[in-house]
């Protein structure tokens, strides 16, 4: 067998943009999916029943269906309708990046909120008692401990969510976008070379995980040095 | 007048009582001790001043202003007022068994934290009283350390300057040397006795009949859920009046 390596040099350009577009469906989604995960996290972990059925409900459908089918569903399944297609919201929901990011934010939005409330639960009893006992309101109880603890001891279980939604971003090839999977795609069927052009996307990937995984190192040494062993 | 006063406390647990009204009166700069075996409901008291339980029935005064409760749907009462009993709690500062520090906090970031947070006080001067009350339990180079770095006496002299730095009205000491090994339990009495000679009004759970005998003024010996004997600790501890008192120190040394 024989690499072609021209055929991948002359596609760099196509991949590059592929990286730019993988990392802005990657960014864009975490944030919102985040930004979704706190106030989901805490309903998980309320006594309120009212507060903790929507999330459980919202998580366990969420998690318990595939990302393909809710892609799916938000971009080709929403336009079926025509109050849709006639709302404000069509031109958002015709467009490919919009769909992608929603979906993906909708996604790692609920196994962000399983880990944190799973890192909220596990907030030791004592140091809420002493919160408690230092007169904080239960506002300020959730802002100073239970979250900057919790969303620390949430890292190393987040690092892996995140990198999980690296590689489920290829799913954004699917609906027309070209992000590093879309470029393989492209050049495959250009050139009739799968395998070239599905490699060269695997070592992207693998460089953006390795990217990644450092950044999360280092903010583990910095956010949990707490938990390490003491240092002599 | 009476820094704290607690009238007639009463606690259960489903259809067991733990505490079948107990009643306490501090005056300014008086250490009490309130010893018993365990069981006795000695911590739960204890705990039921600053709600961290709910009482089932009594009174609680602190500087003569009494927290408001009222009963919640299970008959246990509750603050009527979450912004009353907040104030309360921020000047009745707690010591407990297990420390309790905030583990992803340093020592110094422990110390400031309610000053700043509770009371509202300047990041500034809140540094500096937490410097200063570190230096006083003697763990002033240990203030960058996390928790989980420090042994239990460190960690227990942290809270104690964690509790001083909110400059309460009266301290509670839940069992504060239970938890550490027996070389380390002097360090952390050292520096109640400390407090207890400047005049600090202090409520303390305790097993060390050392501390309660020669520390204390006043001497509480819970047992069932009641106060079997009460006293000058000197005199009661030298000659228990009550069956239950003779039993439970023959068991204890000294």
């Amino acid at each position: 067998m024989i690499f072609d390596y021209n055929v991948i040099i002359d596609s760099l350009p196509l991949y590059f943009g592929g990286v730019l577009v993988t990392i802005k469906l990657l960014l864009i989604s975490l944030a919102l999916g985040l930004a979704m995960a706190i106030p989901l996290g805490l309903m998980r972990v309320s006594k309120a029943v009212w507060l903790n059925f929507p999330a459980w409900l919202y998580t366990y459908v969420i998690r318990g269906t595939p990302m393909l089918v809710q892609l799916f569903l938000i971009y080709y399944g929403l336009a079926q309708f025509e109050s849709v297609r006639e709302s404000a919201l069509w031109p958002y929901l015709s467009n490919a990046t919009f769909c992608a990011c929603l979906a993906f934010a909708i996604n790692t939005s609920a196994y962000t909120a399983e880990i944190l409330a799973g890192s909220l639960k596990a907030t030791p009893h004592g140091e809420i008692e002493a919160a408690k006992a230092m007169g904080m309101s239960r506002f300020k109880l959730y802002k100073r401990i239970l979250l900057p603890s919790a969303l620390r001891r949430a890292l190393p279980q987040y690092s892996n969510e995140v990198i999980m939604m690296l590689h489920t971003t290829s799913l954004a090839s699917i609906v027309t976008l070209i992000d590093i999977t879309g470029a393989a795609r492209t050049v495959s069927s250009q050139y009739y070379l799968p395998f070239e052009a599905f490699i060269t996307a695997g070592v992207f990937y693998l460089c953006l995980t390795f990217i990644l995984v450092r950044l999360f190192k280092r903010a583990e040494l910095r956010w949990l040095a707490y938990m390490a062993p003491r240092k002599s | 007048m009476y820094k704290l006063e607690v009238q007639d406390l009463h606690k259960r647990y489903g259809s067991h009582e733990v505490l079948k009204g107990v009643s306490l009166a501090a005056k300014a700069g008086d250490v009490i001790s309130i010893i018993g075996s365990s069981g006795s409901g000695k911590s739960t008291f204890l705990r039921c001043i600053n709600m961290l339980e709910q009482p089932y029935g009594g009174k609680i005064l602190l500087n003569n202003e009494e927290l408001k409760l009222v009963p919640s749907k299970d008959g246990a009462l509750k603050a009527a007022d979450p912004k009353q009993l907040q104030r309360m709690r921020s000047r009745l500062a707690m010591v407990f068994q297990h420390f309790n520090l905030w583990s992803h906090m340093s020592a110094l970031e422990n110390v400031i934290e309610a000053p700043v947070h509770v009371l509202g006080m300047a990041k500034k001067e809140a540094l500096e009283k937490a410097e200063h009350y570190l230096n006083k339990v003697g763990v002033a180079h240990r203030k960058d350390a996390y928790p989980a770095h420090m042994s239990g006496g460190e960690q227990q002299r942290v809270a104690i300057a964690r509790a001083l730095a909110m400059e309460p009205e009266v301290m509670l000491f839940d069992e504060p040397t239970s938890a550490l090994d027996p070389e380390l339990v002097g360090e952390v009495l050292k520096v109640m006795q400390d407090l207890a000679q400047e005049g600090r009004t202090m409520v303390v759970v305790t097993h060390e009949m050392g501390f309660a005998r020669e520390v204390s003024n006043q001497l509480v010996f819970l047992h069932k859920g009641v106060v079997e004997e009460r006293g000058d600790p000197r005199e009661v501890l030298v000659n228990p009046q009550s069956e239950r008192l003779q039993q439970f120190l023959s068991g204890s040394l000294k």
